[in-house]
């Protein structure tokens, strides 16, 4: 039985590690603040939406799969928090059993009675996830929690019930245990199995008439015959064995079933939770539209920063972006103008919509990636200094050992650790080298010779946006496409400080910083 | 050590001609080791004086080869035994030849470790106590007997055998397991496991009531548990089962419940009871003989085989009642060989060789150079090819001699100087009496202990009256005059590294003694030699000659 909310056809495979490198990404594209709003303070649920977050998926039908069911779960939210609830109580009820299996202490009747509590317990919740199968079954319409409920409902029907029901009692052994045996060499007893106890409904009275050998010779223990007691537990435990094995294998299966379906559902609750606090901050959520790879298409319009939104008490701004074709689009303008901010959005809106989420815009379509990966300068890199290049080109090296073609690579500010002239010509060749590769690259920059060779040389297959100010200087926090301008970003700088070579500095407004 | 009459030994082969053979006329069973039962007779009366084996350390090999076996015994009163004749050690050495050859080994040691499986078998029946385990007991030693006869008389008919001992044991065990007795006794049993290993029954046990029930085919129940939940499987199960490391056994339950299993199928269990009464002395003693005499050969190959995995060589001696001419090439003491190769050291071997007039070999030489272990050699190649096994080297030939006579100097009774001497003349003169032509002297440092020219005088006596004797010794002592003391004495030396005379070679050479040598070695080597000296003192060269 599986769950297959995340796959149609497979598991989520959970314990696999988080991909290196994961801990940057996480701190650049600020997924830190997404996922918290996902585990709304479950730790478990942090760590699973952690590991399906960053494990994109890189087929467009599976990404729709998955868009369908949480659309069925935005729907109706209240059945896949059940399910959930259910599958973590199942597995927290075991803490409160006394009776273990599988300990080094144990004998095979110990085992047994262990595994017995456990089985039962899961029972009960297994009734109860077929109930919740019961009465929604006929409201959702995704291939994935349709299939779902009929798995649910056809595994466990009550005539399945019945027979656990049956097992259950007969393992408790009331009537005594029936062991098969065959003779060793020494004639004592070998090969010990339980056996099911078949029918007595034999002939009786024949055997009284004598008609049919005798099947059965008896005896009894004397009353205070401890050690013959104690080598009947012996051979009890001897025939049991095989059945406690199996006993506690079973209660594993269940155990493994409901820690996966766990798993599956808890991801939809993150998801529900995020969709709660966009929603609540009045953002726009859509379901994007992924693309083949190489396809080149990349297109939104609204898209914001999901941290940004979920943090700010004002209204973000959105941006519109067609850059279909185009395998680099540099960012070039004011400080502080959203050039990061956008940056980052694409590297979220790109790995929400891998995972099956829906995108903080008002629409988004882009080429499925093989991965996402950032470079984005650090707080040690902005003092520019000699030394932090290569600590630029170190991370950088690293990250070329992963990537691949049809990745997504956004650069913030990098290479900014030396002059001009050779950070230029660093981003240069590294950019041509990934565009080579049909890598598609971000490139968020303030170094005008760097944007100018590109607009020179490779304008048909580049976009240029600019990060706009107002006339009077306020940042539009909006991208609009427009060509680099080697303007200095000292020159607001300036301004803010009073203007102080100006013969008649004027009111000039003072920004605030962002 | 229990000292035989030499004569019990072959008593008992004698015996074995009387029985009735198995297979008729014609299938009768012919010794291993003696190649005429009557052959054993032909030895001395009186117990024998068995003290030259201690001090050649022939009991040090006896006990290594006899190890923790149960038979002891045997391997003791053959190692004993010793031959005169040429022929019976030859037919001892073709059993080992073949046993050379590795699928004859394994097959022999199959057939013994059965055997031995049959035996303890029929030793714990003593202590059962329950009629139906004893009868079952029984039936598993006959099953393991019938596999013991069968695999060892199909695997000897399938082998080329050169020697007449395992080629008349191949011909006694085709007779035998065509013979009507064992053929009845092998569809007995066979039957007999058949049918009780088909017996399947079940014990039902509720509280402290138990009873036993024909199984009536009952399916297992663990599968049906494992049937039931496995939808729910996700990765590969944990093994909960526990290891039980031992069998219930027979207790006063398992008895009750077997009587009763008897009581259910009691066609099986007559069949059973009727085995243990018409098969209770199925064993053949014609086999049990072949298996005693058959693991003696293979005690001392498993004695002799960590030797040869360490590069050491064993060889079979062309030997001789009468011609005195001996040798031995590569050959070196067991004993010792067998602690070094434990040790993982390196043995040391030598050569000797006595032709024509020669007898004696007097060893002289540094001490601790191995000239005891030298003589000792000499003496356990006579008494190992005397029972016809094969020797340490990589050829040899020696004689066959009537008894082995050892004079050990023990060092540690060097305090009891005076009354040492008279003790070890006395013990001489018992020698010189008893020691023919024929025997075989070993005297090790004999009058170490006295003065040197009481030494002398006395050693020159008594090597002149070994010669007259025309015994063949070999005689360690430091007097470098006996070493010619005429032909039949050859003069030996123990060795030592040229330019390093602290160090031993322990190899032992044919030279004339010049005992002297190593004195002056060592002289040479502390720049006390005259000329040496007298450069150190005066400042000049001594007439002495160059340096």
């Amino acid at each position: 039985m599986k769950a297959h909310l995340l796959y149609p056809d497979r598991d989520f495979d959970f314990g696999a590690p988080l991909p290196p490198g994961h801990e940057d990404l996480v701190s650049d594209l600020e997924l830190g603040i997404v996922l918290q709003a996902m585990a709304d303070g479950d730790k478990f649920l942090h760590e699973t939406c952690a590991k399906v977050l960053l494990a994109p998926v890189r087929d467009a039908e599976a990404i729709r799969y998955r868009q369908a069911i949480l659309t069925d779960c935005i729907a109706r939210p209240a059945v896949i928090r059940d399910i959930y609830a259910l599958a973590t109580a199942a597995l927290t009820d075991r803490s409160h059993f006394w009776g273990l299996y599988g300990a080094h202490y144990q004998t095979p009747s110990s085992n047994l009675s262990g595994a017995l509590s456990h089985l039962e317990s899961y029972t009960a919740r297994l009734r109860q996830l077929r109930k919740i199968a019961d009465s929604h079954a006929g409201e959702f319409r995704s291939k994935g929690l349709a299939t779902l409920f009929a798995v649910l409902q056809e595994q466990l029907d009550d005539e399945y019930f019945a027979e656990v029901a049956a097992h259950l009692k007969r393992l408790r052994f009331r009537d005594g245990v029936l062991i098969s045996a065959e003779l060793a060499a020494d004639n004592t007893g070998v090969n010990f199995v339980l056996r099911a106890p078949s029918s007595t409904a034999r002939y009786p009275w024949r055997e009284w008439l004598r008609i049919d050998p005798r099947s059965s010779y008896g005896f009894t223990l004397a009353p205070r015959d401890d050690a013959g007691g104690r080598i009947l537990e012996d051979l009890t435990g001897r025939g049991v064995n095989l059945v406690a094995n199996a006993a506690a294998q079973s209660a594993d299966h269940i155990a493994g079933y409901f820690t996966m379906l766990r798993a599956e559902a808890g991801f939809y609750v993150g998801c529900l939770n995020l969709h709660d606090q966009l929603t609540a901050s009045e953002s726009p959520v859509t379901f994007p539209d992924p693309a083949a790879p190489e396809t080149g298409t990349f297109s939104c319009a609204g898209l914001r920063d999901a941290a940004l939104a979920l943090r700010s008490p004002d209204p973000v701004v959105g941006n519109d972006v067609t850059a279909n074709g185009k395998t680099l689009v540099i960012i070039t303008g004011a400080n502080s103008g959203g050039k990061s901010t956008f940056l980052r959005s694409v590297g979220q809106a790109q790995l929400m919509m891998q995972c099956g989420l829906f995108t903080v815009a008002a629409s988004y379509t882009a080429d499925v990636a093989t991965g996402v990966f950032t470079h984005f300068i650090r707080a040690e890199d902005a003092s520019m200094t000699s030394g932090r290049l290569d600590d630029e080109l170190r991370r950088m090296s690293v990250l070329a050992g992963r990537l691949g073609p049809h990745c997504l690579m956004l650069f913030n500010e990098s290479f900014a650790g030396t002059n001009e002239r050779e950070g230029s010509e660093i981003g240069y060749q590294v950019v041509r080298a990934l565009l080579d590769a049909r890598i598609r690259v971000l490139f968020v920059t303030h170094r005008y010779e760097f944007a100018e060779r590109f607009r020179r040389q490779h304008a048909a297959t580049t976009l240029f946006l600019r990060a706009e100010r107002r006339p009077d200087g306020q940042r539009k926090f909006k991208l609009a496409v427009n060509d680099p301008l080697p303007t200095s970003f000292g020159e607001d700088l300036y301004y803010k400080l009073g203007g102080w070579l100006e013969e008649n500095p004027g009111p000039g407004p003072r920004h605030a910083l962002h | 050590m229990v000292l035989r009459r030499a004569g019990e030994l072959a008593g008992t082969a004698g015996a074995v001609d009387e029985a009735e053979p198995p297979g008729g006329r014609g299938a009768v069973f012919r010794s291993l080791l003696f190649e005429q039962p009557q052959l054993a007779r032909v030895r001395r009366d009186g117990y024998e004086d068995r003290s030259f084996a201690r001090e050649l350390n022939l009991f040090q090999v006896l006990t290594e080869i006899m190890g923790d076996r149960e038979d002891g015994d045997l391997i003791a009163d053959v190692f004993f035994a010793t031959l005169r004749d040429g022929d019976a050690v030859r037919y001892r050495h073709a059993v080992f030849r073949d046993l050379d050859d590795p699928a004859v080994l394994d097959a022999v040691t199959r057939f013994t470790d059965l055997m031995a499986q049959v035996r303890a078998h029929l030793r714990q029946l003593r202590e059962m106590r329950d009629r139906y385990q004893r009868q079952a007991w029984h039936l598993d030693a006959a099953s393991r007997y019938c596999e013991a006869v069968r695999s060892l008389a199909r695997d000897l008919a399938a082998a080329r055998l050169r020697s007449e001992g395992l080629a008349a044991l191949r011909d006694y065990l085709a007779a035998y397991a065509s013979s009507a007795a064992f053929t009845a006794l092998d569809t007995a049993t066979r039957d007999c496991v058949s049918a009780l290993g088909q017996v399947r029954y079940c014990t039902r046990i509720r509280g402290s009531r138990v009873d036993v029930i024909r199984y009536q085919g009952e399916a297992d129940y663990s599968a049906e548990v494992l049937k039931t939940f496995e939808r729910f499987q996700q990765d590969a199960p944990r093994d909960y089962l526990i290891r039980y490391r031992s069998r219930p056994g027979m207790n006063h339950i398992t008895a009750q419940i077997v009587e009763r299993v008897a009581r259910l199928f009691p066609e099986e269990f007559a069949a059973l009871a009727e085995h243990a009464r018409g098969q209770a002395g199925f064993l053949d003693e014609g086999l049990r003989r072949a298996d005693e005499e058959l693991r003696f050969y293979l005690a001392y190959l498993d004695y002799a085989r960590p030797l040869r995995q360490a590069g050491l060589s064993l060889c079979y001696p062309e030997v001789s009642a009468t011609a005195k001419d001996v040798s031995a090439t590569a050959t070196f003491d067991l004993a010792l060989a067998s602690k070094l190769v434990a040790a993982g050291k390196p043995v040391i071997t030598n050569d000797f060789h006595l032709a024509g007039p020669e007898r004696i070999l007097v060893v002289t030489g540094p001490n601790q150079g191995g000239k005891t272990t030298f003589a000792r050699t000499f003496g356990q190649l006579h008494h190992l090819a005397s029972i016809g096994c094969p020797v340490p080297g990589r050829a040899a030939r020696l004689f066959l001699p009537d008894r082995i006579f050892t004079h050990f100097e023990r060092e540690e009774d060097l305090a009891r100087m005076t009354g040492k001497l008279e003790d070890d003349l006395l013990r001489i003169g018992e020698i010189l009496q008893a020691a023919t032509a024929d025997s075989v002297i070993v005297l090790n440092e004999t009058f170490a202990s006295t003065t040197t020219h009481d030494a002398e005088f006395l050693g020159v006596r008594l090597l002149t009256r070994v010669i007259r004797l025309d015994a063949l010794a070999v005689y360690v002592t430091f007097v470098d005059e006996l070493a010619s003391l005429g032909p039949p004495v050859v003069s030996m030396m123990s060795t030592v590294v040229p330019g390093r005379p602290a160090e031993r070679t322990f190899k032992i050479v044919r030279k004339p003694a010049d005992g002297l040598a190593y004195a002056l070695a060592l002289a040479e080597k502390h720049d006390l030699t005259y000329d040496r000296l007298r450069e150190r003192l005066t400042g000049e060269a001594g007439e002495g000659g160059s340096r």
